[in-house]
């Protein structure tokens, strides 16, 4: 499909699509977490870029962060440093994890984009305090990109961005429900293309490709296949390859608990008076990251609800090697899926090594034994 | 420390010190049968509203140092990971998540918590560790959010922890089934405040020449100002071992004999190797003066007000230590370097703990741009030895009093 061939390009190279964005001439503003407020970003006028590793080799990193950090922010800070993303106009780091709050410090030391901010988060989200602490910290960044931008963000800016993000969080959950319905109606490695060009193309783009996207898939049916039908639940992934090797081994992803998938765009952010209320009534209601609490059990409950509404045959975590939240979630979520009667396999992944074959033996191991 | 040590170094306080904690951890495991409350909480947690309501507080932190002094931490992180625990994580979750279960440990476990109180002033695994204990025990959980300050204690910042002290004390008034007493918690408030005032005068008596005392024996002596902060016994024993530093000063005992050398330790202690350590470096007639850790129970007094506890309570335990800014943090390193007269720097990168030694390499490179005094890395872990190699770590330190000496001669 000539639509998702846009995306699959597009992701090659980021750079390439920052300098089509600048030469518009607009600003790109990273973030490294999906609890980022795009929309305030884009409604600023700026792009709103979810930076990944380019997996290159750790050298200049190597210098600020010790090995036993995970390789996504040792990754990006490789990134920063040897100038890959000198595109950047700025970042923003909501708060997230340990690493990620120590990452922000050494990008602002070291700092040599324009534009810095932290969006000090709350990490608990199910309190009213908590509420309102979040509304007053995005009220915050507002002015700072106001700042920023030269100009005020007014609330047709806003609501414009947010209608311009729900749509294309509409469509990529349509996109999902489809591949749920009718699995193997797009392949992995496509539906990962979208998923991650979304994050990083421009919006107005990826508004006007998702929708033909969907009413293609809607028309396309697929042969009934005896496949296994898979959710993943991590943090990233940002390896096609692993998608290819799974359905290699007769494995399709059919949902995910991923921040690089629905944790990043399941959720309507809702009509309310002010706009600010709203986006962050979306923040804190949404399939909830490990590194933010709204209660001991609302990770297990929504993987297990997800893996049932899926009707999956297997759940694969697939963790990033020296990543503490999730780590720490994981033997619980394990017990909660096996108890529902659901499979499960762990893989520990690393940008900085990865080894396909074995990936390939112990999917196909999985799939034979569900 | 002072095991091995002729009679006259010995610090007296040492005895009674451990009388007190024997006795505290006696009260804590005979709690249920005396009909008292325990409550778990994480080591930068505010314990005086605790203290107030007359519950026992426990530190898991405190129970997972003990584990690793007296060596039981590579077991029980094994056991930890037997149950799908990464290695990688925190040595002190897993010991204790692992205690939990198999009642190990040098106590055979810590009492049952009826409620758990997590503050991430430190980091965000305790906020996992005390989600997986509320599931264990099935206990209440109250997390007291500390939002980071990067660069700024910000407005909104300082109105979301207020408002949440006061929510912290209703879930005490709901679990305690009783009325929070606002006049014995400014009492208490009072007392945590001069135990924090004079374990910080404690430790600013190393600045003498030569020391009186060393960071080991801050590890040591650190378990009060964490446990039992806010009571008169903290108190008075920091006074008495106050009184016996500034006796040794005049006495002229050293900790260290011929003391030429002064260092600075960044980060957790490396507790099942503290002797060895503390013998390497006074073979080398240096002293670890100082520390950023032990540190950390008195660093945010200034933001204190003895005379309105609660309400400064917010700002104080929001901006200690380890919830700053790597910038602000390295001032602090600086600022010690100086008041110490420090002649290097041994900073512990601890696997366990990212939020303290993600950073430490940029406050390495300030140190080293702004004041020129050789800075050592050691990898290690502060529970779990397996990932301490002794012989490495020697020739490391080694080569680097080789360095400090070169200078200093
Ligand atoms: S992968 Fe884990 S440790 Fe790394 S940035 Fe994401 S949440 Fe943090
Ligand atoms: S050692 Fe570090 S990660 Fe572990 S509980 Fe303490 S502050 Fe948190």
């Amino acid at each position: 499909m000539k639509e998702i061939n846009i995306f699959c390009d597009a992701i090659k190279d980021v750079s390439i699509i920052a300098s089509k964005i600048k030469a518009r001439p607009k600003k790109i503003i990273g973030y490294l977490c999906s609890y980022a407020p795009e929309e305030l970003i884009y409604a600023a006028g700026f792009h709103p870029m979810r930076l990944f590793s380019s997996k290159s080799e750790i050298m200049m990193a190597e210098q600020h962060l010790q090995a036993y950090c995970c390789s996504l922010v040792r990754g990006v800070l490789e990134d920063s440093l040897s100038g890959r993303l000198s595109f950047l106009d700025g970042t923003v780091f909501p708060h997230t994890c340990d690493s990620i709050q120590r990452l922000s410090d050494i990008w602002r030391m070291n700092g040599k984009y324009e534009f810095f901010a932290d969006v000090v988060l709350p990490a608990k989200l199910n309190t009213q305090s908590a509420r309102t602490y979040m509304t007053d910290v995005l009220n915050k960044f507002k002015q700072a990109l106001e700042i920023a931008a030269e100009r005020k963000i007014t609330n047709t800016d806003l609501w414009e961005s947010i209608k311009k993000f729900n749509f294309i969080r509409k469509n990529l959950s349509k996109i999902y429900a489809l591949q749920s319905q009718k699995p193997g109606i797009i392949k992995g490695a496509d539906l990962f293309a979208i998923v991650k060009g979304s994050m990083v193309m421009d919006p107005d783009e990826v508004g006007q490709l998702l929708p033909v996207i969907v009413a293609n898939l809607e028309k396309i049916d697929v042969p009934k296949k005896n496949v296994k039908r898979i959710v993943v639940s991590g943090s990233i992934c940002d390896s096609p390859d692993i998608y290819t090797a799974l359905e290699a081994a007769g494995g399709i992803i059919v949902g995910d608990d991923l921040c690089t998938g629905q944790r990043w765009f399941e959720g309507e952010i809702p009509d309310d008076e002010n706009p600010i209320n709203a986006i962050a009534a979306r923040l804190l209601d949404r399939m909830i990251c490990p590194a933010k609490h709204a209660s001991p059990t609302a990770r297990g409950e929504n993987l297990v609800s997800l893996a049932k509404k899926n009707n999956a045959h297997g759940v694969i975590f697939m963790l990033v090697k020296f990543c503490d939240p999730h780590a720490f979630d994981y033997p619980y979520l394990k017990e909660a899926i096996e108890k529902e009667g659901i499979k499960t396999l762990l893989i520990e992944m690393d940008d900085q090594q990865q080894n396909s074959g074995q990936l390939a033996t112990r999917f196909e191991t999985f799939i034979q034994m569900i | 420390m002072s095991d091995k040590l002729p009679e006259k170094r010995k610090i007296k306080s040492a005895k009674k010190m451990r009388d007190i904690m024997t006795t505290y951890y006696l009260d804590a495991m005979t709690a249920k049968q005396n009909n008292r409350q325990v409550a778990w909480i994480t080591s930068g947690g505010p314990v005086e509203p605790l203290v107030a309501m007359d519950i026992i507080p426990v530190y898991p932190e405190n129970h997972g140092a003990m584990i690793g002094a007296s060596k039981m931490g590579e077991d029980l992180c094994i056991k930890a990971e037997d149950m799908g625990y990464s290695s990688d994580l925190c040595s002190y979750a897993r010991t204790d998540i692992s205690c939990s279960i198999v009642k190990g440990g040098p106590l055979g476990g810590l009492p049952e918590p009826d409620m758990l109180i997590c503050c991430n002033n430190i980091c965000g695994t305790v906020l996992k560790w005390y989600e997986i204990q509320a599931r264990y025990y099935n206990v209440p959980l109250f997390i007291l959010d500390t939002p980071i300050c990067h660069t700024q204690y910000s407005p909104e910042i300082a109105r979301y922890v207020r408002t949440q002290m006061d929510e912290y004390i209703a879930f005490l008034e709901t679990n305690t089934k009783k009325k929070f007493d606002y006049d014995k918690m400014a009492r208490v408030g009072k007392l945590a405040y001069t135990a924090q005032l004079l374990w910080q005068k404690v430790l600013n008596t190393t600045a003498h020449k030569p020391s009186p005392m060393s960071a080991f024996d801050a590890f040591f002596f650190l378990a009060l100002i964490v446990t039992l902060r806010g009571t008169q016994i903290a108190v008075d024993f920091y006074r008495q071992l106050l009184q016996e530093m500034e006796q040794r000063i005049q006495t002229g005992i050293s900790m260290v004999p011929d003391e030429k050398y002064r260092l600075l330790w960044d980060n957790l202690p490396v507790w099942y190797r503290l002797k060895w350590l503390s013998e390497k470096f006074s073979g080398h007639n240096a002293c670890l003066v100082a520390d950023t850790y032990t540190s950390a129970w008195c660093g945010a007094i200034k933001y204190t007000d003895e005379n309105n506890f609660l309400d400064s309570m917010a700002e104080a335990y929001t901006r200690i230590y380890l919830n700053i800014g790597v910038d602000q943090m390295a001032d602090q390193v600086l600022d010690m370097i100086k008041f110490y007269d420090a002649d290097g720097l041994v900073m512990h990168s601890n696997r366990s703990c990212k939020p303290y030694s993600f950073g430490q390499m940029d406050i390495m490179r300030i140190v080293r741009e702004k004041t020129n005094i050789p800075v050592i890395m050691i990898e290690a872990d502060m529970v779990d030895p397996r990932s301490f190699s002794q012989s490495q770590i020697e020739t490391r330190i080694d080569a680097f009093m080789e360095i400090i000496k070169q200078r200093n001669d």
